[in-house]
């Protein structure tokens, strides 16, 4: 519980400092944003409008507590290029962006374990070391181009899937989930390979440990330890890299989104930085950064219950 | 076994660098042509004698803007990383070598930073500034800076506690010249697979900001905004959008393998050396 208590304490303190750096990035700016927003020869009353719209001759202590006030409740003030409010067009990107990230988590996982599993037990022959290589050009490989690629062979030249163009899941779910199967492929790949290395090398490391000597000795064969002891162990330590794929799905779905031309919060979010909405921008890294920091919370809460190690190695280092 | 591995990163790594390296030698004395000669009568043209890789859009020749574009490459991966490595490195020994709150302050920055995902933070930044070589340079730096500041910290940790250290403070060295002189040098060979994985996501970054249209401005050449552009043509010129792409991945891949074999190669004498004593 303490141990709970403090991982909270400080995921709070890390909120602050977001919140605050979110909100003072915006704020260093030379010279008058309203002017850098609209453009020098914007017309006078515009400005005028936009300047008390931000209100901008209010002191910045009062202008972040009112932003941050307002972002907890969900009102992270109009958009200036949409002329919206941003909360109505995060929520209106959500699903699309909500729908991409789950089908890549869940190929990612479907992909993970069996490659995994099987680059351990091949990792002394040739076709083991030969794959395992493939996880090194699958980190490297740009999450975009792999997208150009599956677009280039799947929808131009032979013509099987759609390249993009999102159906919403209320509509049709078959087409629903044809247009985001080569987005989510494109994704997978650079994070299921990250996930694959480190699964493994956990796996490597498990296979040292003194009870799989008992187990193979008990009588089991390789493939039971492998599946029975060996697995169940290295997963536990993977949960904190499922933390790390649901980070690297979201920032691989901004570029992503772009390339499938999915309407999600990436595409929502590029096109803010193109116009320089800086409401926009502000209010969906804010929420972004939110999203990123409560679910590493979650796990590392989640591991304590799973695994009370962790609870007691805590509590003696500090 | 494992040391043929070992070494097959490390070879692989460099033999992909120093090919790279070769072509941005190559591009100081000598290109094909002009990177953005345009020839409205050569128009996405396929490969040919005169234009080894085609042409694109505009009629420029691909492969002297892919050799011109390695400039880019370079020049942005090395600048944000020295940046990153300069900050990251300064705050990581603050935090590891004095401890208690500061050490506390710096961490919890560092977490700030991680929990925007991947290129978000330099977007803000871009929106921010505007989009330009410096500030581009400026915002992969920064989003490097965590990777240096976390491992000078706990190598400043661990190392401070030492004998040395101690025998140093005692005869009244200053923290400064403890830090610098002392510590730091220990540090050397980590900070440099740190710098060598730091490049390669810095240019994966880069090459993903310019696809957006956020990096790189045109007319120069970058791999990340060629295909960006390429993609617009891909029925009627598709090796436009494979060529760019092969030369990030060679790139990216080259600085990881090169980072991991120069990891393995430092485990190794680490564990030789506790081996000894």
């Amino acid at each position: 519980m303490r141990y709970a208590l403090r991982k909270i304490a400080t995921a709070a303190v890390t909120l602050l400092l977001v919140s605050l750096l979110t909100f003072g990035v915006f704020q260093i700016l030379p010279g008058n944003p309203v002017e850098i927003m609209l453009g020098v020869d914007a017309d006078p009353l515009q400005v005028e409008a936009l300047e008390q719209k931000l209100q901008l001759d209010r002191p910045i202590v009062q202008r972040y507590t009112s932003w941050i006030l307002g972002a907890l409740k969900g009102d992270l003030g109009d958009s200036i290029r949409y002329q919206m409010p941003v909360g109505d067009l995060l929520r209106s990107s959500l699903p699309v962006t909500i729908s991409l990230a789950l089908l890549s988590i869940a190929l990612t996982v479907v992909l993970v374990i069996p490659i995994s599993m099987y680059l351990v037990k091949n990792r002394n022959k040739k076709s083991g070391v030969f794959f395992s290589s493939f996880t090194q050009l699958g980190v490297s490989l740009p999450s975009f181009w792999v997208g150009i690629l599956l677009i280039l062979l799947f929808a131009v030249t032979w013509n099987l899937l759609p390249s993009g163009d999102y159906v919403p899941f209320q509509e049709d779910p078959m087409a629903w989930l044809l247009s985001l199967i080569l987005p989510s492929c494109a994704i997978t790949v650079g994070t299921s390979a990250t996930v694959i290395r480190y699964l493994k090398n956990t796996l490597l490391d498990e296979m040292t440990q003194d009870y799989v000597r008992t187990a193979r000795s008990k009588g089991l064969t390789m493939n039971q330890t492998l599946y029975r002891h060996v697995l169940k162990n290295a997963l536990l330590p993977s949960l904190t890299v499922l933390g790390m794929i649901v980070v690297d799905v979201l920032g691989g779905s901004v570029i992503v989104e772009n390339v499938f031309n999915l309407p999600g919060v990436g595409r929502l979010l590029t096109s803010g930085v193109g116009n320089r909405d800086f409401p926009l921008v502000q209010g969906i890294v804010f929420y972004l950064a939110v999203t990123v920091l409560l679910m590493n919370l979650l796990i590392d809460i989640l591991y304590t219950l799973i695994d009370p190690r962790i609870r007691l190695e805590g509590g003696q280092n500090k | 076994m494992r040391n043929k591995c070992r070494n097959k990163n490390l070879v692989i790594g460099t033999v992909l660098i120093a090919f790279l390296l070769g072509m941005l030698l190559v591009s100081f004395f000598y290109l094909p042509y002009p990177p953005n000669k345009m020839d409205s009568a050569n128009i996405l043209a396929m490969p040919s004698r005169e234009h080894l890789l085609g042409t694109d859009n505009f009629g420029r020749d691909i492969l002297s803007r892919i050799m011109k574009g390695s400039w880019m490459a370079f020049g942005i991966g090395f600048g944000a990383v020295i940046i990153g490595m300069t900050i990251g490195v300064i705050f990581g020994a603050i935090a590891g070598y004095f401890g208690g709150w500061i050490d506390e302050l710096v961490m919890r920055l560092m977490d700030a930073k991680m929990a925007f995902p991947g290129v978000i933070l330099a977007l803000v930044m871009i929106t921010v500034f505007g989009n330009g070589i410096g500030n581009m340079i400026l915002a992969l730096g920064i989003m490097a800076i965590p990777r240096f500041c976390r491992i000078t910290r706990t190598g400043f940790m661990q190392i401070k506690e030492m004998e040395y250290i101690k025998a140093a403070k005692s005869r009244g060295i200053s923290d400064f010249r403890i830090m610098v002189f002392h510590i730091l040098p220990n540090l050397s060979s980590s900070l440099l697979v740190t710098f060598t994985l730091g490049i390669s996501s810095a240019i994966l970054s880069e090459a993903g900001l310019s696809f957006l249209g956020l990096g790189i401005q045109p007319p120069h050449p970058s791999w990340g905004r060629m295909l960006f552009e390429a993609q617009s043509y891909l029925l009627t010129d598709p090796l436009y959008a494979v060529v760019p792409g092969i030369m990030i991945t060679i790139l990216v891949l080259g600085f990881n393998l090169l980072g991991d074999g120069l990891r393995d190669n430092l485990d190794h004498r680490m564990s030789q050396r506790e081996e000894k004593s």
